[in-house]
């Protein structure tokens, strides 16, 4: 081997090939299969994309870092099971780009949120976490309230989504301004689009307690409120498994 | 400095930069409804300070034809300042989150202060920022001397150094903002990805060209680990990033890949850059500046080319095991898990060539500290590795994912081995680079050390406790068969740690400020001997050592 190995330090071109070569080969047998093997994701066709409110929601989310301190991810243990629902499976976060699995939890797991507090109570946790939970360690959030949603592209944000294989249509694509705005106004006349688009299930609230005004509260707790939700494949392989 | 460049370089210089100006104004306007817009503008106002600073001295004569028999070393010393500053701002920010976790009111009412966005000023600033510059100064540094050969040009090495800090500039800025991909280590946007790729091109031709016309025959150990450095983090960069913008006014963009196959790409990415970029260069540093301080050569060579070619194999299998018990499958959970183990075979045996180099200088161990820090940081490497391979073990990992542990795991290798051997070599080269024939006080070098050590050891020891102590709380049962503590019971316990930790990153950040006012003092020594017109201790252009076998 040394002897060898003296030849191949004296090509520079040689050491350049053989690393990029031997370092090669992991990823490549780790991460190529996953898309060509259909197992890896399950198959769940209730599963429905995000409302443009609930992408806004989502940048925010990843724009604030909540995903330093919060994971998405319940893994296939009992007592996470039990604190957190039914372990994750791939297929809910398959519109995910990126995934927000997380590496820490600061805070408690999130992949399952959605509905287990009011919006009024999302909104008073934001503004401050310790008026509800006084041990709490979490940033406030109160610009959130009063920063207006920005909605007029969108459009732009679902069409770049298609182009990454999240399935919008061109009718999501074209109204998703006016959907962000309905969903957050059920009395207007934008709200009943976003039902017809995205399934009769979809949250149609003033998220953040006041109608009118689109705010990036609004987003962030239409987003929170909609986390383990989109699909229901993961309580059915729960149920199948008892 | 700009002096030192020929005539046609300082143009060249002066037409890139505009080039760069331009490309920032054009990002300001398309952008101007964007944050994308305000990064236009730091672009444009960077690159007007370049011009700035090269047009003073455009008109200043050639530079001497001797220099060409000499090393170029500018961008080395330029790069240990820049490393200086960024691992203060970076060790700043990183007390700073820390405090925040025991008091998060200290973070006002502000969106740019708030602990997520704060936190990746700290991991950049420290891994991109101070550990980035270390690279690419001790890299150029290394190259010549063991290749005998001068760089190709001097042209070529500002534009990687002052590029690759508008990289992090653009990185950290936009953290501010609000500005981020939200893959950990990858944060960057793409405009700042796709720059970053040009600047490691030039990075990699500027390594390859000079390799070429090296006098010595064989390529020194250290050289290896810096182009596998600087490959793999190119391939792994470029895959990880792959994304579409909304638009080319948009900062935002969505990643290529999504849900299982991105978060396996993530960490196939965010392992590896623990391997390539905080392992392997900082081995290369290793392999130069800790044989050299010892006066010994290393101790064995066929270590050497195993632990060399284990580490760029195995390394790149082990990312799965940050997706344990995860909806990735299976099959690569168990790949990573196996290669994570084994991968402590060439880890160990790096380590052990370390320590044994030393062997027979342990009496400079105990009077230089400046080796103590590099020996030190050998035995950091080797405890993390250890640990890491450990923790890639489903059971344990099953305990220890997602708590402090793991924040302890990656602050034994930051701060026990990357930092360490970065100050124990920047302590051996700063005298080295100014001509001087020690450093500027030797007694800070000591105190440095005892900072930093202390600092490492109550750092990681507090995150050890947080972290044992949340993952058993978590899965602790009552007799009755229910779980036994809330979430918040776990947090209220974290408390003292939390505080702890604030304390020993304090030391550790204390040190490096330290270690940058003697560096700075050092560095006046020389400019006040130059005035003076004093010769300068004249450091003969030492051949590269030859390991020895
Ligand atoms: C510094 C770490 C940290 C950051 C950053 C953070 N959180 Fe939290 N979060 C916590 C902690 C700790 C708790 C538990 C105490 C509490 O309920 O406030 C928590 C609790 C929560 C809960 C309640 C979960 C439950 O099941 O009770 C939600 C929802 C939440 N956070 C959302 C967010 C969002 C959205 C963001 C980003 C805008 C965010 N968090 C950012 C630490 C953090």
């Amino acid at each position: 081997m040394p002897n060898f190995h003296r030849k191949l330090e004296r090509s520079a071109i040689g050491f350049v090939l053989a690393i990029v070569g031997v370092s090669a080969i992991g990823g490549f047998v780790e991460i190529a299969p996953l898309f060509t093997i259909h197992e890896t994701v399950e198959q769940a066709p209730d599963m429905r994309v995000y409302t443009p409110l609930e992408v806004a929601g989502r940048n925010i989310y990843i724009r604030e870092g909540c995903y330093a301190c919060h994971s998405q991810m319940i893994r296939t243990l009992r007592d996470e099971v039990e604190r957190y629902g039914p372990f994750s499976l791939a297929v809910e976060s398959q519109y995910d780009h990126p995934m927000l699995w997380g590496s820490k939890r600061t805070g408690p797991d999130l992949a399952r949120v959605g509905g287990k507090y009011s919006d009024a109570w999302q909104v008073a946790h934001l503004i401050n976490p310790r008026d509800v939970v006084p041990q709490s360690v979490m940033p406030r959030y109160a610009w959130l309230k009063r920063n207006g949603l920005k909605t007029d592209d969108l459009g732009l944000h679902l069409a770049a989504q298609r182009r990454v294989g999240v399935p919008y249509t061109d009718d999501m694509i074209a109204n998703a301004g006016a959907d962000a705005y309905g969903q957050a106004n059920p009395d207007s006349p934008y709200a009943s689009g976003v039902t017809a688009r995205y399934g009769e299930a979809t949250n149609v609230r003033a998220f953040d307690g006041s109608a009118g005004r689109l705010t990036e509260m609004d987003a962030l707790v239409a987003y929170l409120q909609v986390l383990g939700r989109l699909t229901d494949a993961a309580q059915k392989t729960a149920a199948a498994q008892e | 400095m700009v002096s030192g460049l020929t005539v046609s370089e300082r143009r060249l210089a002066l037409v890139i930069a505009g080039l760069i100006a331009v490309c920032g104004l054009a990002m300001a306007i398309v952008g101007r409804n964007d944050l994308i817009g305000a990064h236009g503008f730091i672009v444009l106002a960077f690159s007007l300070g370049v011009i700035a600073l090269v047009a003073t001295r455009y008109l200043d004569p050639e530079p001497p034809e001797d220099r060409l028999s000499q090393y170029y070393d500018d961008p080395t010393k330029a790069g240990i300042v820049l490393a200086m500053i960024w691992a203060v701002i970076g060790m700043f920010f990183g007390v700073w989150v820390a405090a925040l976790l025991a008091w998060p009111d200290l973070t006002f009412d502000a969106a740019w202060a708030s602990f997520g966005r704060l936190r990746p000023v700290h991991t950049s600033g420290v891994i991109f920022g101070f550990g980035g510059n270390a690279l690419i100064a001790t890299s150029l540094h290394v190259l010549q001397r063991t290749s005998r050969a001068r760089l190709p040009d001097q042209f070529s090495p500002w534009f990687v150094l002052i590029g690759y800090n508008l990289f992090c500039v653009l990185a950290a800025s936009g953290y501010f903002m609000g500005v981020t991909q939200s893959k950990e280590y990858a944060e960057p946007e793409w405009y700042a990805d796709l720059w970053l790729v040009i600047v490691w091109v030039v990075y990699f031709l500027i390594y390859i060209r000079t390799l070429q016309r090296r006098k010595e025959p064989h390529i020194y150990v250290a050289n290896w680990y810096y182009m596998a450095f600087i490959l793999v983090v190119a391939i792994l960069h470029i895959v990880n990033n792959l994304a579409v913008p909304v638009s080319l006014g948009h900062a935002k963009s969505y990643s290529l890949f999504s849900g299982v196959q991105d978060a396996m790409t993530q960490w196939w990415y965010g392992h590896n850059a623990v391997a390539f970029f905080l392992t392997a260069g900082f081995l290369g540093m290793m392999y130069y500046y800790l044989p050299k301080r010892a006066g010994r050569p290393i101790f064995s060579y066929r270590l050497s080319i195993i632990s060399f070619w284990g580490i760029t194999f195995m390394y790149m299998w082990a990312g799965s095991h940050h997706l344990h018990y995860t909806a990735l499958p299976q099959w690569v959970q168990t790949l990573g898990m196996t290669f994570s183990i084994v991968l402590l075979v060439p880890s160990w045996a790096s380590a052990g060539n370390a320590l044994a180099t030393l062997n027979g200088a342990w009496h400079k161990v105990r009077d230089d500290a400046t080796l103590r820090f590099m020996m030190v940081a050998a035995v950091f490497y080797g405890l993390s590795t250890f640990e890491g391979s450990f923790m890639a073990i489903r059971a344990v990992n099953s305990l220890s994912h997602y708590t402090d542990w793991t924040i302890g795991h990656v602050h034994a290798g930051a701060l026990g081995w990357v930092a360490m051997i970065t100050f124990g070599s920047l302590y051996a080269l700063v005298p080295w680079m100014w001509k001087q024939e020690r450093i500027y006080s030797p007694a800070l070098v000591e105190v440095h050390f005892w900072l930093a050590l202390i600092g490492t050891i109550i750092y990681v020891f507090a995150m050890w406790n947080s972290g044992i102590i949340q993952g058993l709380m978590w899965r602790t049962y009552n007799d009755s068969g229910t779980l036994a503590y809330s979430f918040i019971d776990s947090l209220v316990a974290m408390r003292p740690y939390y505080i702890a930790r604030t304390v020993g990153g304090l030391f550790f950040f204390a040190g490096a400020v330290v270690a940058s006012y003697n560096i700075w003092m050092t560095i006046r020594m020389s400019r006040r001997a130059e005035a003076a017109g004093r010769d300068t201790v004249d450091v003969p252009a030492s051949a590269a050592l030859v390991p020895g076998e």
